[in-house]
């Protein structure tokens, strides 16, 4: 069912599409939810999908798994049609989400036999996944354990396991990192990149940024619309005739407003106890001035430095002007 | 298509093993019903306590008195003379008296009429009515005894002798005993309840939890689930309805007249109807509060009111009977009637079995459908 071995991939290795959206919209009543969303996921790519709650992530998500007739436009995973047969899409398909749903009275082994069970797969094969879910999960001597009493990071590692028993060529994970630590996250992202090199295409939506720096490409979604897509790199660059500046100072808040009123600074954020101030220019060489005013202002200063654009600096830019921030690998696989 | 619907089922027998509080409810509370009902529901008088006011003291008056006695609905309590049974009465001591005039002996003796009181307590009027009956009955027997007895030289009948004696054969139950009639109803009645209840939430439940999301996601049919639920919960409450007929018999002395076979043919049938009627509440529903509610109400009452179980279905208005046919209680408890008490043979209730029959496949497919639809959208 998988690709065929050929070894660990990058992305942009495969001419493939494992996923084609085209033109893909979803409609509740008047509410568009989706709106003309076009883009193409390469096969054994690790794909993110950014965006704030209610962007339509989790609505795209199920549209694409069969489970949510699109209202029009197009969309195919591993070569089906997903408004056509949703049901062929389900067999090629892994999906996790947030939840890691998994029957907490049943021990880690039953769970793995249900689930193995309800994807119709033979005994033979059911007890080679079995081990592997077990030695991935790593939870070797907890066969027995009921899921309601592994911690955390297991339980969602047993649930991405049992996602994936049958093979599928393509995961879907919606928000598969959710109220786990941090540590598990790390341990997460490096079965992700695990399934993803032996050609596994992964389609993960989260809201942690710092996570999509594991994706190959992302795609910025913000009301309903596609408002950037490329790797990490590409998407920073849309910074690149413009500096970025990043303020400490003892008032964010009066910080932020007295930048504001400086022509060179485009606009300013929040980031922390920090202040991003995105200038006009490319020219860095603004800190005194930066430092003048605001300490004449009375606001101390701790320090005034220039910082490389970080994707929240991307998140913001497009949440904020979707419309010239489309850069643009979109579409072309 | 087999093996995820055994994958179904072998998850959720699992789930209901581990669940011991859910498990003992459905086993034992069953039982516990049947003995708290059975007892409680009670048609029949028994031990009303009567004194007797013998105003006659001879053979006879003792005989009636006998009479009175023996029959196992009343018990002597007191022997008094006039001016105690106001007293008695009004205190609750005893709930009849039987007043025999003096001369009552005499009177039969030589074939003349005589006229004895019974006075009763109606402060429940159906009780009473129920005593008065027994009364009767019992006064009438006595003096059929003196009316045939061939004291007339002659040997002719006396004017007094009644020509036609009605003398009533009770089939199926012969002492007319109400638990006869109520125990199979009771039966039906509890058998439905716990089989919708346990269903009901076992849809919603994977709701709530999220488990349905990820269940939904696998290419498996709503009808291998929906049967898959089914299987467990009906090996269940088949051990459950099967426990309380075995009470029904051990303790209330119910017959079992026809074939077993039958009656647990005729049993599984209801059954998977009632599983059938939880999972389509489950299904429909979006918490597990609202499912149980649900499932009692839909359960409970019209079990309990429109199934024939206490009030016959043949003396009720026209509309409540064409209600009656969608209660599958109904069928259940006429086949079952029919083979405990009757040992009727399949024959006689085929039509009761093909209406469980089409009950069940129809909840069994509704829940299916909706629940398709429900995984299609949202």
């Amino acid at each position: 069912m998988s690709g065929p071995a050929t070894g660990p991939l990058r992305a942009g290795d495969r001419k493939t599409s494992a996923i084609t959206v085209d033109n893909l919209t979803k409609r509740f009543g008047g509410f568009v939810a989706v709106d003309r969303l076009t883009f193409d996921v390469r096969e054994g790519e690790i794909f993110g999908f950014l965006g704030s709650n209610g962007a339509g992530k989790s609505t795209t998500i199920r549209m694409l798994c069969g489970l949510l007739a699109p209202t029009s436009g197009a969309a195919t995973v591993g070569g089906i049609d997903v408004g056509r047969d949703p049901e062929g899409v389900k067999r090629r398909i892994g999906y996790m989400s947030q939840r890691f749903s998994l029957y907490e009275r049943l021990t880690v082994d039953q769970n793995i036999t249900f689930f193995g069970g309800i994807y119709g797969l033979a005994r033979d094969r059911l007890a080679a996944r079995r081990r592997f879910v077990i030695g991935m999960a790593g939870l070797n001597g907890r066969e027995h354990t009921r899921a309601a009493d592994l911690a955390g990071g297991w339980r969602q590692r047993l649930a991405l396991g049992c996602a994936i028993l049958h093979e599928p060529p393509i995961v879907f994970l919606d928000e598969p990192t959710g109220g786990v630590d941090p540590v598990s996250r790390r341990e997460f992202w490096n079965l992700i990149d695990g399934l993803s090199e032996s050609g596994v295409t992964v389609l993960v939506t989260t809201h942690y940024l710092d996570e999509a720096e594991h994706c190959h490409r992302v795609a910025i979604i913000h009301a309903g619309r596609l408002a950037a897509i490329g790797t990490t790199a590409e998407l920073k660059r849309m910074f690149a005739d413009r500096a970025i500046v990043e303020v400490h100072a003892a008032s964010p808040i009066d910080a932020m407003r007295l930048l504001d009123e400086m022509p060179e600074i485009e606009k300013t954020s929040v980031f922390g106890t920090a202040v991003h101030a995105v200038l006009k220019h490319g020219t860095g060489g603004i800190a005194p001035a930066i430092k003048t005013r605001l300490e004449r202002a009375g606001v101390p200063v701790a320090s005034i430095a220039a910082v490389e654009p970080s994707l929240e600096d991307v998140f913001l830019e497009v949440a904020e002007t979707p419309d010239r921030a489309r850069v643009s690998a979109a579409g072309k696989p | 298509m087999i093996r995820k619907t055994m994958a179904v089922a072998r998850k959720e027998f699992r789930q209901i093993v581990r669940d011991t509080r859910t498990l003992t409810i459905l086993l034992v509370v069953p039982v516990f019903f049947l003995l708290l009902y059975g007892y409680a529901l009670n048609f029949d008088i028994r031990h009303v306590r009567l004194a007797i006011d013998d105003r006659d003291h001879t053979v006879e008056s003792r005989s009636l008195t006998a009479a009175f006695v023996n029959s196992g609905y009343f018990d002597l309590v007191a022997s008094i003379s006039d001016a105690g049974a106001a007293r008695l009465m009004d205190r609750n001591d005893v709930r009849a008296i039987l007043v025999i005039p003096s001369g009552l002996g005499r009177a039969m003796r030589t074939h003349r009429s005589a006229a004895v009181q019974v006075l009763l307590n109606g402060d429940n009027a159906n009780t009473a009515t129920t005593v008065m009956g027994y009364a009767l009955a019992i006064i009438r027997n006595e003096s059929a005894r003196y009316a045939t007895l061939p004291t007339l030289p002659t040997g002719a009948p006396s004017a007094l002798s009644p020509l036609l004696t009605v003398e009533p054969r009770i089939w199926y139950n012969p002492q007319l005993r109400s638990t006869l009639f109520l125990v199979p109803g009771l039966i039906a009645f509890i058998t439905m309840i716990t089989a919708v209840v346990s269903t009901a939430l076992s849809i919603v439940r994977e709701k709530e939890r999220g488990t349905m999301e990820q269940v939904r996601m696998a290419p498996i049919g709503t009808a291998s689930f929906v049967v898959g639920k089914t299987i467990p919960y009906f090996v269940v409450s088949f051990a459950s309805a099967f426990g309380i007929i075995v009470a029904a018999m051990l303790m209330f002395d119910m017959p079992m007249r026809g074939s077993w076979i039958v009656l647990l043919v005729t049993m599984s049938l209801f059954l998977v109807g009632a599983l059938g009627l939880g999972l389509l509440i489950s299904s429909a529903v979006e918490t597990q509060q609202v499912g149980f509610q649900l499932a009692i109400l839909i359960s409970f009452l019209p079990t309990f009111i429109l199934s024939g179980f206490i009030f016959p279905i043949s003396s009720m208005p026209r509309v409540l009977q064409i209600v009656t046919y969608a209660i599958p209680a109904r069928y259940f408890l006429t086949a079952l009637r029919a083979i405990v008490l009757k040992g009727a043979r399949i024959e006689a209730f085929w039509v009761e079995l093909a209406a469980l029959t089409l009950f069940a496949a129809a909840v069994l497919t509704l829940s299916a459908v909706r629940l398709r639809r429900q995984w299609r959208s949202a």
